[in-house]
């Protein structure tokens, strides 16, 4: 089975397939001001022996990328977008329109659903990143669809945060910089399940404006011990993929999924 | 040559320019930028074409300016024209500024050079996008870039530059600025047997950019130096 | 009878001026005018040599502009893409042998740049390194590279290795090999026609870099 024959009822089964590999990621999640975008993230390590795994990946001064999905697949297209980013500084001396590069990594994975010899990417990408406009924030998908957001969480168990931004976005727009990183990490924290919270080893928060920044441990954990307290959360309302066994540290995972 | 065959010449590339265009001047004034050069393309010594317009807009905020081979200007001219189009194409309100065509024409004139296939100019790229700070550029064709305040090419660097560098300021007023332009191209045109007494004046303000219709020189040839009967005096003074 | 002239395009251009670079023990003095000719013309007045590499290494390029530009552009984008993958910067050091090898790398039509590479190493000792335009490099105390660096290094030979000295003198601290990098620019300036305008000194410390500019002859 190619990953570009149609199924009966009319779609294309192993696009949609790539597109679940993207919620068996760990979550990260992105919301932008009118002078800053903060991508957050909560990171997942192999084995206790193991660093975390990391899911933002800096593309250019004014351009990073969360991830969620193959990390693998996500780090060929982080290079592909750093080498555009370095590509268009060479020739043009300015930094690239996000919205542009954004729209030629969906038409790279476009392609790779329309070629019997190729797959998919089992990556979703929130694209973070200031221009001539102001800030921006993308998702990308396997299937090769973008789309642009205020506010947007992507990965497993993400439905939370999206219901967290969704209910406060309208306040992000003209909110300063400390209250957009803490509206990213309370959104983060309700992904969290009971046994799990936020520390500053398993969290990265970037911030994103004409330059590029990640907090400190010192930063972050202001922040995180200004979190509200987790009252005992309802079910993740997500059936849990069967894939997700991986995720037992003494199960060889097929795939690292793991990002 | 048929088909297959090739032939045992070496490949050649265009050295020297055939249609050329002769001075042109640049300079930034208090609210952007403005450029001017005549109308005249060259065909060796003979005044070929007398109302050609050596300056391009390009996208939205910046002009172009060429001295030097004519047909290599309106090649890059329509290079320019097809990526400001792609701007267009992708509605989203982006255009590119001065800074970014200024940029791309100089790696396209390095390129060419390192391909010992050179686009013959000289150009002057300036521009003005919206409230950042005018820009003004110059860029031959070996690849040679750089930034100023004021610029001229071909003879124009030397009948025009000093005239610049006594009357330019910052602050000036764009018709100040006009007429110190006119005035080099007006010297340029007494001395320098390829310019012309015909010219335009772009301007880029941030907000538009405009190329005027073709304006007249001011040149009057009674002076004493034009008209005395040098070679009859047999004057061994004369340095005319 | 005068034999016929063929006038030949070059790729190649001299748009002169000089650069020069200082070791001190734990600290580094970068030189260089900032004119930009081209024969007896001059294209402007204010064009600087030396671009910024990392937080403790600086090039500055005479020679061709065209090609300094390029070169420049190069090695910054090699910066960064160092930066993204190591996450640190390169070392000086590191720099200093992957000019080398850029500039080898076009042996056959190379970059017509004299580049002196000047930055704090890993030990935070100073660092100079001086080049050929094809990639000949070598780590010296100080160098000196351009139209007038024939001039320069004579007086460096002096005051900072003080060869051939009859009276000895005690070697310059930092603040007295900035007024000598001064000193000798502004003497250059006044012998070769293509050096002058304006200057820039960079100082390159554990502090990190601090750039001054002053004033050389306009003519």
């Amino acid at each position: 089975m190619d990953c570009i024959t149609w199924s009966p009822a009319g779609r294309i089964l192993q696009v949609e397939y790539a597109m679940e590999a993207v919620k068996q990621g760990t979550p990260v999640l992105g919301l932008r001001s009118k002078t800053h975008v903060v991508l957050v993230s909560f990171k997942r390590a192999q084995s206790e022996l193991a660093n975390h795994q990391q899911k933002i990946f800096k593309v250019d001064d004014h351009m990073a990328i969360g991830i969620s999905g193959l990390t693998a697949d996500a780090r060929v297209l982080a290079d592909y977008m750093r080498n555009e980013c370095l590509n268009h500084r060479y020739v043009f001396d300015s930094a690239m329109n996000v919205g542009r590069l954004v729209a030629q990594v969906a038409d790279k994975s476009q392609q790779k659903t329309q070629n019997s010899s190729k797959r998919p990417y089992g990556v979703g990408l929130l694209v973070a990143g200031c221009d001539e406009k102001g800030p921006h924030l993308f998702e990308t998908c396997p299937s090769g669809n973008y789309f642009e957001y205020y506010a947007m969480a992507i990965g497993g168990r993400s439905t939370s945060a999206k219901t967290y931004l969704e209910k406060h976005f309208e306040e992000f727009e003209s909110a300063d910089l400390d209250a957009l990183i803490k509206h990213g990490l309370e959104a983060m924290n309700k992904t969290t399940s009971s046994d799990q919270s936020l520390t500053t080893k398993n969290t990265t928060v970037a911030v994103i404006s004409d330059k590029y920044r990640e907090l400190s441990s010192e930063e972050m954990q202001k922040f995180i011990d200004g979190l509200e307290k987790k009252e005992d959360e309802p079910m993740e309302d997500e059936p849990a993929p069967a894939a997700a066994s991986g995720d037992a540290p003494d199960a060889p995972a097929p795939m690292d999924t793991s990002g | 040559m048929a088909p297959g065959q090739y032939s045992t010449d070496p490949k050649q590339h265009t050295l020297s320019p055939i249609v050329t265009g002769a001075t042109v001047i640049g300079m930034k004034y208090k609210d952007g930028v403005i450029l001017a050069a005549d109308t005249l393309a060259s065909y060796g010594s003979e005044a070929r074409y007398k109302d050609v317009c050596r300056l391009k807009k390009v996208g939205e905020y910046t002009l172009l300016g060429g001295g030097g081979e004519l047909s290599d200007f309106q090649y890059l001219s329509d290079q320019l024209d097809e990526m400001a189009d792609e701007d267009w194409l992708n509605e989203d309100g982006c255009f590119m500024g001065p800074k970014e065509y200024s940029s791309y024409i100089g790696r396209v004139m390095y390129n060419r050079r390192s391909k010992f296939n050179p686009l013959y100019n000289q150009f002057v790229v300036v521009g003005k996008k919206k409230d950042e700070p005018a820009h003004l550029m110059y860029v031959d064709h070996q690849g040679t870039a750089f930034e100023e305040n004021f610029v001229a090419t071909g003879f124009g660097m030397h009948l025009g530059i000093p005239l610049l560098r006594n009357s330019w300021r910052a602050d000036m007023s764009l018709d100040e600025a006009k007429a110190l332009a006119t005035k080099c191209l007006e010297v340029c045109f007494y001395r320098d047997c390829r310019a012309y007494c015909k010219i335009h004046i772009g301007v880029c303000n941030g907000t538009s950019v405009d190329i005027s219709a073709p304006i007249p020189l001011n040149h009057f040839w009674g002076h004493g130096a034009w008209t005395e009967k040098r070679l009859e005096d047999d004057d061994p003074t004369a340095t005319w | 009878m005068q034999a016929p002239v063929e006038q030949r395009w070059s790729p190649y251009a001299d748009n002169g001026g000089t650069c020069m670079g200082v070791a001190g023990e734990d600290f580094v003095v970068v030189a260089a005018d900032t004119r930009l000719s081209q024969g007896y013309s001059i294209h402007t007045r204010n064009c600087s040599k030396v671009t910024q590499l990392t937080d403790k290494c600086v090039i500055a390029s005479c020679g061709m502009k065209s090609d300094a530009i390029t070169l420049h552009k190069h090695l910054k984008a090699r910066m960064v893409m160092y930066e993204h993958q190591h996450r640190r910067q390169p070392s000086v050091t590191a720099i200093a042998q992957m000019l080398s090898t850029t500039l080898y790398y076009k042996r056959f039509f190379p970059y017509y740049t004299f580049n002196v590479l000047c930055g704090v190493d890993d030990e935070g000792k100073g660092a100079v390194y001086n080049y050929d335009a094809i990639g000949n490099m070598e780590r010296v105390p100080y160098t000196t590279s351009g139209s007038g660096s024939a001039l320069v290094m004579s007086v460096l030979d002096a005051q900072i290795a003080k060869s051939n000295q009859t009276i000895a003198t005690p070697s310059l601290d930092k603040a007295g090999i900035v007024e000598l990098c001064k000193d000798v620019l502004s003497s250059v300036g006044e012998r070769d026609i293509h050096t002058g305008d304006y200057a820039e000194i960079f100082l390159i410390d554990a502090a990190g870099i601090s750039k001054t500019e002053f004033d050389l002859k306009l003519d």
